[in-house]
């Protein structure tokens, strides 16, 4: 392999005229010429190549084996831990359909029928779609890209022990009858006066798991932005991967508004701050919109990334490339933005002008022409192939005809004047299990079956696939079908009983039935898909002569994943590249090997895949479970009041999160270059811009953000809601400290810029010096803000106005706390010998952490000191 | 999809769309509107799933010719953009025109709904009243005239809604929403709480009477007029038994010393159609019972149970309060 290069690797970091440290870039050929790539490899050579991966790619065997964070051992605990809530919460739903199969029941109280379905539509959202997006996405984005892992292996360990914990405690508060009984939606006032820890669990639980979310969503975010293989420029990703990408910013952009809305909820109900308490000057409707700015798009987080299994599964079907590729990208990105415009259609009924009523009607409408365009360049590949019909093919189409219903049920619903009508009754309990079902149910289902043999190497049955399809099928339109009609003849959502005399008795009966049926076609499923498979034949290789890259894996399989990165230029490589499958396995393309025995990850430009780096990536650890478990406890212990238990739990969760990075995240490396194959040199580091690492601070700041701005939205909503806001007499916070608190911030942001500049140009004690200076201020800073509401005595507790002054000094406090956390850090680093001028990645990812934080802090400032006194 | 347009097409099967709360047996011209462009947009509906999905049995079961690639995009195009803009055009521009005249001010009567956990609060104000008439758990409403409906709430979030005569607007704390609505044809209907408002949201309903005016009027007038004294042994026992258990500290008895704004006003109970906001007939017995252990009915109620009294006690409330019609 090496002596295609003749280069020696240089040891010493280059300067430029200023003195400032360079990085290394690529040195040699790229890209490879048709010629080395068909030069074979000597075999003595290769099988030293495949020990060597073998040995560092080892998943842990025994016990240890919970301590795998490769992304096939975490993918498959997590879409089966998803699969497993799924049940329960099906579980549930049946429980309720016995309820109501006949009126006037008692075989469940108003109560646990309350609780019950409180539980099945949160576990459904939090505990099964959106996880299951992630989980699926886990699995298998890596081999589309031919990658061998995901760029933050442990990451992915983390959010799935976080998911575990937060999941079984949430999901098992339903045995102690403690369950949270307002609704998935949990609308205040009654969900912020419910009595009991039902509401703390909904919140603390699940914004934990929000949290695990977004840590996954960013992940997968790089992964398709930073590492993808040689070549595959951005319009060659397979179209799962475009989803990925676009389901990925929608859950960035959606999720941090609720958690500011759970913020600011859980802060009334432990600290009885009134922000939703209208005799203090709260509004109940400013939970509602935060809900359903992250609730409407969620819709979407939890539809799409079944299109793009069907995007996958539909070439494969037709044997034909996408018809339509670049209007399928166009159209889900279409999706993602037009799904943030349209909240306000959950909430038609609450009596908002007719303009916005308007408005959102329209726009609910549009999202029909992207959705279309999808399914019609769905229709349109099939019919420009010959469709051979395999058993994902019956799901998809099953799906396909389910959601069509609810889709057209949609257009309806989307009409304000008729909402009025059906809101809240069980014609849109019909409408959204058809869009769930369909867009969600039966396409993962179908996504499984197809890629069930990429992961196990085994194929399930199509017998057991037949009868599964039908009975769900089947069943489905008994139990959900009738439920339009139901709801037509006026019965309500979220009733734990009904008279005889309203007339709903047969058609309840008859959803009930077909809810058994259903439950029947799951069964079937959830046996083949889990009953031994060990006397069956392995599958071949590519069973379905599908034509991207997860199907080049070794069968049997191998955990390195993919044997060298390809160097890619097709859309299907597999079949429109015929000696690339040949040339894969024998280690032809880039980092066959592993000489230094590390995970080792590729990293390619963002637009254009022209590789990067070659970067080490985590291994197995346990400091990811401890870690969770240490986070969890810091979510789930005020729930019962330990808030001192729960500070110890948050200082060790950090404790266990810094040991992490601090021995396995941006390490100085042995060797600057590597010699990645084919005539290619790579760096073995990276920082700024080109670094996995760098665009995961980028991408959760992005996302943090959008949780500040959710705050701040709420200071200007209950600016244009409440007319006492702020009210007459009320004290203000003291410009003069959040003046200075804002000067406080801004200095701290300067000299953490300084630091890195200097440090770049080799001044490290210099360096040092400004982060000192910088944590410095940054105390000052907080210290300041803490002063601004606390001099004039603000009381949170009177009245929403000081509320929310508290709540953004704390959210911005805190977030001042890591900061100076992580200036601590870089200077530990420095003073190790961990962060260096040339390796500096942990002081570059701090300083645009401290962006973020320096503007957010200046508007908190802005808004404490001076925007009271614009209004006064 | 099929299956709905079957069943509803179905003559025998007519009947399955009737029903005191059906929005597809309308009693007011909003409901007729929407009823209208329901089944309008349930035609339109069916003729397109079976389009979309008659084309993919096509394409996945009996193979085509292979499409060209113009033919695929101009099928992407047709079908995923042009189609739907112009469908859903035409749609908008119909149904959102129709939205102001579902949201018109009403005219002469106003009628004051303040939503409670889990009862409603009623007041009628005439054109020019300076004194409303004070009601519970019943809507009454004069035909041929659109009548304001303005919504409170107590506590917590609720919705109101009769399916019959129009949509529903939510009843929000601390603000106060309006609706309206214009009953077309006189007849009896249930109304019920549609937004999840706790433990008893499902034992929140209410009878809806829609009246001619004349009639409405006259009612309107009995309405206004205190309460009956109670007539024969056991109702003046009942009265008595009334005011010494402290019910009149909750309930509203007009014309006697019971003045209590808590719980439903009660002067012209007996002649209300329903007790206990919708879930029980107004009889005797279920009045007895109600008394006696009202969580029995409805979990979470705030009515405390009066099952320290006799058989004889509370058939003797029972028998005042049947008459107070």
């Amino acid at each position: 392999m090496t002596d295609t290069f003749s280069d020696a690797p240089r040891n010493a970091p280059r300067d430029d005229d200023s003195g400032k440290v360079l990085d290394e870039t690529l040195q040699g050929v790229y890209p490879p010429s048709e010629e080395m790539l068909n030069r074979p490899v000597d075999p003595a050579l290769r099988a030293r190549n495949e020990q060597q991966l073998r040995a560092a790619w080892k998943t842990p065997t025994g016990w240890r084996y919970w301590s795998a964070v490769n992304n096939s051992e975490v993918g498959r605990w997590y879409s089966l831990t998803a699969f497993f809530f799924m049940l329960c919460a099906g579980v549930l739903a049946l429980l309720m359909r016995i309820q109501l199969a006949v009126p006037d029941n008692d075989f469940l109280s108003a109560d646990r029928f309350n609780q019950f379905f409180t539980m099945h539509g949160s576990a459904m959202m939090f505990l099964f779609a959106v996880p299951m997006f992630e989980a699926i996405s886990i699995l298998i984005l890596p081999a589309f890209l031919g990658a061998r892992d995901m760029p933050f292996p442990r990451l992915s360990a983390y959010g799935y022990w976080s998911f575990l914990i937060g999941g079984c405690f949430v999901l098992g508060s339903i045995l102690f009858n403690a369950s949270p009984s307002s609704g998935w939606f949990m609308y205040p006032p009654l969900a912020t006066e419910q009595e009991g820890v039902g509401p703390d669990i909904w919140l603390l639980g699940l914004s934990f798991i929000e949290i695990a979310s977004i840590a996954a969503a960013v992940e997968l975010i790089v992964g398709t932005i930073k590492c993808r293989p040689p070549g595959m420029r951005i319009n060659l990703m397979p179209l799962y991967a475009w989803y990925v990408l676009v389901v990925g910013a929608m859950i960035l952009f959606a999720f941090p508004p609720l958690i500011a809305g759970d913020y600011l909820f859980e802060l009334q109900r432990s600290l009885d701050w009134p922000f939703f308490d209208p005799d203090r000057g709260g509004d109940p409707m400013l939970w509602q919109h935060l809900f359903w700015i992250f609730g409407h798009p969620e819709v979407y987080i939890v539809f799409l990334p079944s299109i793009a299994v069907a995007a996958m599964v539909i070439p494969t079907a037709a044997q034909r490339p996408i018809v339509g590729y670049e209007w399928i990208v166009l159209s889900a990105v279409g999706v993602g933005f037009l799904s943030f415009g349209l909240w306000v259609h959950h909430m038609f009924t609450t009596g908002l002008p007719s303009i916005s009523l308007g408005f959102f009607s329209a726009a609910s409408e549009a999202v029909v022409i992207p959705t279309g365009v999808q399914i019609f360049a769905f229709i349109a590949t099939l019919m420009a192939g010959r469709v051979k019909m395999s058993q994902p093919v019956l799901w998809i189409a099953g799906a396909l005809a389910i959601f069509t219903a609810g889709g057209l049920t949609g257009v309806m619903v989307a009409v304000a004047p008729f909402d009025w009508q059906v809101h809240d009754t069980y014609f849109i309990v019909a409408h959204l299990h058809y869009t769930l079902f369909g867009g969600m149910v039966f396409p993962i289902i179908g996504g499984i079956y197809y890629f069930y043999p990429f992961i196990t190497k085994k194929k399930m049955s199509d017998r057991l696939s037949k009868w599964a399809f039908w009975l769900t099928f089947s069943g489905f339109n008994i139990c959900f079908l009738p439920m339009h009609l139901t709801g037509l003849r006026g019965m309500p959502r979220r009733v734990a009983s009904y008279p005889e005399a309203a007339g709903w008795d047969w058609l309840n009966m008859i959803s009930t039935v077909g809810s058994f049926i259903i439950a029947a076609g799951i069964l079937v499923f959830a046996w083949d898909l889990l009953r031994p498979k060990s006397r069956q034949p392995l599958t071949e290789r590519n069973p379905w002569n599908a034509g991207t890259l997860e199907w080049s894996h070794d069968v049997p399989a191998e955990a390195w994943g993919s044997r060298s990165v390809p160097y890619v230029t097709s859309r299907y490589p597999l079949w429109e590249e015929p000696k690339l499958q040949e040339r894969l396995d024998d280690g032809r393309f880039y980092i066959p090997d592993a000489p230094e025995g590390k995970r080792e990850t590729i990293v390619s430009s963002a637009v254009d895949a022209v590789p990067q780096a070659a970067v080490p990536i985590t291994g197995p650890t346990w400091c990811t479970l401890w870690a969770a478990g240490f986070t969890g406890g810091a979510f789930i212990l005020p729930v019962f009041q330990m808030y001192w238990a729960a500070v110890v739990s948050g200082v060790f969760a950090i404790a266990c999160v810094i040991y992490w990075l601090w021995t396995a995240t941006a390490q100085v490396p042995k060797k600057p270059m590597r010699d990645a194959g084919l005539g290619l040199k790579l760096p073995t580091y990276v920082s700024g811009p080109n670094a996995p690492g760098w665009w995961g601070v980028f991408i959760t700041m992005l996302g943090d953000s959008t949780a500040f701005a959710s705050l701040v939205f709420g200071v200007f909503f209950f600016w244009t809601a409440r007319p006492d806001f702020p009210p007459a007499d009320a004290p203000l916070p003291d410009a003069v400290l959040a003046a200075l608190s804002g000067l406080g911030f801004a200095l701290a942001w300067g000299a953490t810029v300084a630091a890195r500049r200097f440090n770049r140009h080799g001044r490290a004690g210099l360096a040092r010096g400004f982060i000192g200076a910088a944590v410095a201020l940054a105390c000052g800073a907080g210290a300041a803000l803490a002063l601004t509401v606390l001099v004039p005595g603000l009381e949170p507790a009177s009245h929403a106005f000081p509320a929310v002054m508290c709540a953004l000094a704390v959210w911005t406090g805190a977030h001042t706390v890591l900061g100076a956390l992580m200036l601590l850090y870089c200077l530990a680093g420095s003073w190790f010998g961990k962060l260096t001028p040339r390796y500096d990645a942990d002081l570059r990812n701090t300083t645009l952490y401290w962006h973020f934080l320096c503007l957010s802090g200046v508007i908190t400032a802005l808004l404490l000191g001076a925007f009271p006194r614009l209004l006064a | 999809m099929k299956r709905r347009a079957a069943i509803c097409v179905l003559p025998f099967l007519l009947t399955a769309c009737a029903g005191e709360q059906s929005v597809l047996d309308p009693a007011g011209r909003d409901a007729q509107v929407l009823s209208d462009l329901f089944w309008v947009m349930l035609a339109g509906a069916v003729v397109l799933w079976l389009f979309v999905n008659g084309l993919i049995f096509y394409v996945t079961r009996i193979a085509p010719r292979p499409l060209g690639r113009r033919a695929a995009e101009a099928l992407i195009i047709g079908g995923g953009v042009v189609f739907p803009t112009i469908v859903l055009g035409a749609l908008l521009i119909y149904a959102l025109s129709e939205m102001p005249n579902q949201r018109a001010s009403g005219e002469g009567l106003e009628v004051r709904v303040m939503a409670h956990q889990y009862w409603w609060r009623v007041e009628y104000w005439p054109d020019g009243a300076s004194e409303p008439v004070i009601s519970a758990n019943e809507i009454r409403l004069p035909t041929g005239q659109r009548s304001e409906i303005t919504l409170n709430a107590e506590r917590v979030i609720h919705s109101f809604w009769i399916p019959a005569l129009g949509g529903k607007t939510d009843l929000i704390p601390g603000r106060q929403t309006r609706m309206s609505l214009e009953p077309v044809r006189a007849g009896q209907f249930r109304g019920q709480c549609a937004e999840f408002c706790g433990e008893s949201h499902a034992y929140m309903a209410f009878g809806a009477v829609t009246m001619p005016p004349e009639e409405f009027a006259a009612w309107l007038e009995a309405e206004a007029a205190p309460a009956k004294p109670p007539e024969g042994n056991e109702a003046t026992r009942g009265a008595a038994l009334f005011l010494s258990e402290g019910c009149g500290a909750c309930h509203a008895v007009r014309g006697t010393a019971a003045s209590g704004a808590v719980g439903p006003d009660l002067t012209h109970l007996a002649s209300r159609r329903t007790l206990a906001a919708g879930i029980l007939p107004m009889e005797k017995a279920a009045l007895r019972d109600w008394v006696s252990d009202p969580a029995r009915f409805k979990p979470g109620v705030e009515m405390p149970g009066f099952d320290h009294l006799t058989d004889a006690e509370l058939e003797a409330l029972a028998s005042y309060l049947m008459g107070l019609t």
